[in-house]
């Protein structure tokens, strides 16, 4: 075989692997755009396509109350993230300060405390001040986050000192020098970091399903869990309502692949 | 107040916010939690009680708690190696292409970042016996129709399948990264030295990427988002109506933690299932790193 040959012999898996990957996409969206006689007759194309069921979902299902939670949710908690790790991260790689090792070490440790682990003492803590069924409840956990520090700290420390001082020269303080000098530089981390972090949030579920049980404060996938959980066979509505909670992620991850494929390959740690 | 002070006293005010929140919503909660696991729970504080190991030795002899260990016990055995070599064969495949890489790449790394709520009830309903597309592709291809999450002995194998499928994207984008790093002079001096393509991997590719393996070895294993040990959203949502079902073979440790603490709200008992699972991690992520580590150089 000439290596022509073997190389176009390598397209088969991956066409295939291709079609396995998007299929389930492809099936979920051709589902949500069948009436329900057509979900028990097992029509491959939809015979008459129909937008009923967004219409049934968003108008007498609260998918668009749900939707708006989620991304007040991952707004908010990608803003306050973006925020505080670029300050935490530059006072870790370009201030000095009596503690700072000390610091360092506490915010590294909390990078090991699973998840599952917090979610008992914080739903104690949101029992006892009242934070359940509240946005604040669904939010607090994701305000900061240690990878978002150790990945700001990592890019901060390219930024050479002299520009900082030339900063001070001009007699900018040292929140001027962060906000004006730095934190501009930063502008392709920032980007990555808030992409990756609104999609984790928008795609959290433990523990937004813990801390809320009224239907009005739901996120869209824990909207989507319970709905479908009483929907029985009406598999039309709960492949509507899930197209919709996917469409978000995938907008994202089109505009963004770059970005998005970078940080995880630079960083490798998000995991 | 001299220059350092100063510029001491600014970096504790950028700080005091941000070191707040890691100390009252991470630390002190992961001590609570641990001090939580010694305790019997009730919505009146008063009526709580320190009850020393009793949880833990509850744990020992709680059946269903025990399936779900011996359940992890597989989920990792398919799972993991699954995620890890199929990402691994597919940077491998993608490397060797010239045309379509960065369309092959998006489309396996897609089912990464969307929701595994959205993602699960898909495939549940794909999975159904009767209304099923799989099934239907089964009996179109002349092959008998099959249970798969109804059944004990398919249920977890297919959870782990479709565990595998979601992940296996962001492997293959560790793996690609790897890979893309080795310089091709080391290749032309092992075509020099007689060297075929098996023994260009072997020689050459995997001691070079061993670094990369034991990443997404350890994050597959342990990591908070998407590591086995931490099954849970994809494990409720196949089955909502008997999660961990049938006859627990689908459970997973985090959902039995989920059940025990938010369902029965025995949340000290939860705390006790969470805090063997912290310790599992550790050991666990700490035996692979040195079991790998050692085999580097070859």
């Amino acid at each position: 075989m000439t290596r022509k040959a073997t190389r176009t012999f390598l397209y088969l898996p991956l066409l295939l692997g291709a079609v396995v990957m998007v299929f389930p996409f492809v099936w979920m969206v051709l589902t949500s755009l069948k009436p329900l006689p057509e979900i028990y007759t097992l029509s491959w194309w939809p015979q008459n396509p129909t937008l009923a069921n967004y219409r049934t979902i968003l108008q007498l299902h609260p998918f668009g109350r749900w939707f708006l939670n989620s991304l007040l949710v991952a707004f908010l908690t990608t803003l306050s993230m973006v925020l505080l790790s670029s300050i935490t991260g530059y006072t870790l790689a370009k201030l000095s300060f009596p503690g700072k090792t000390a610091v360092f070490v506490l915010i590294l440790a909390t990078m090991f405390i699973p998840t599952e682990l917090l979610v008992i003492p914080w739903y104690a803590m949101a029992v006892s001040y009242g934070w359940v069924d509240t946005y604040w409840g669904i939010l607090f956990p994701g305000l900061i986050h240690a990878f978002g520090v150790f990945l700001m700290r990592q890019f901060f420390f390219s930024v050479p000192d002299e520009l900082l001082d030339a900063g001070r020269v001009d007699g900018l303080s040292e929140f001027g020098v962060f906000a004006r000098v730095a934190l501009p530089l930063m502008k392709p981390a920032l980007g990555a970091l808030a992409i990756l972090n609104f999609v984790g949030n928008w795609n959290a579920f433990l523990w937004p399903l813990i801390v809320t049980s009224r239907r009005e404060l739901f996120t869209l996938p824990v909207g989507l869990a319970l709905f479908s959980g009483e929907a029985g066979v009406q598999w039309n509505l709960i492949t509507a309502g899930a197209t919709l909670t996917v469409l978000p992620t995938v907008v994202v991850f089109l505009l963004f692949q770059r970005a998005i494929l970078e940080s995880i390959a630079t960083s490798g740690l998000k995991g | 107040m001299s220059l350092a002070r100063r510029r001491a006293l600014w970096a504790y005010t950028f700080i005091l916010v941000p070191l707040a929140i890691f100390f009252f919503f991470r630390i002190v909660p992961m001590f609570q939690a641990f001090y939580l696991a010694f305790t019997r729970w009730h919505a009146d504080p008063a009526q709580r009680a320190f009850v020393g190991f009793a949880n833990f030795q509850r744990l020992l002899t709680d059946t269903r708690f025990l399936q779900a260990v011996r359940n992890m016990g597989f989920y990792l055995l398919i799972a993991v190696p699954g995620q890890v070599i199929l990402g691994l064969g597919l940077a491998l495949l993608l490397q060797a292409i010239r045309r379509g890489r960065g369309f092959f790449r998006a489309v396996y790394f897609l089912p990464y970042i969307t929701p595994a709520v959205a993602i699960s009830w898909a495939w549940s309903f794909m999975l159904s016996p009767h209304l099923g597309v799989i099934n239907a592709i089964f009996r179109r291809l002349g092959l008998p129709p099959q249970p798969f999450l109804t059944s004990p002995s398919q249920a977890l194998p297919t959870v782990a399948t479709i565990v595998i499928w979601q992940f296996v994207g962001f492997h293959m984008v560790l793996f690609l990264v790897a890979l893309a790093n080795i310089p091709r002079e080391l290749y032309e001096a092992a075509r020099i030295d007689g060297a075929g393509s098996f023994g260009m991997f072997r020689y050459v590719t995997l001691p070079l990427i061993n670094p990369t393996l034991v990443l997404s070895l350890v994050l597959a294993t342990g990591s908070p988002t998407i590591g086995i040990l931490q099954l849970f959203t994809q494990v409720l949502n196949l089955r909502f109506y008997d999660p961990g079902g049938p006859i627990g073979s689908t459970a997973t440790v985090v959902l039995y933690m989920y059940q025990a603490g938010f369902k029965q709200f025995d949340l000290g008992y939860a705390a006790a299932v969470a805090v063997l699972l912290f310790l599992a991690i550790v050991a666990i992520t700490f035996v692979q790193y040195r079991l790998t580590a050692r085999r580097i150089e070859g």
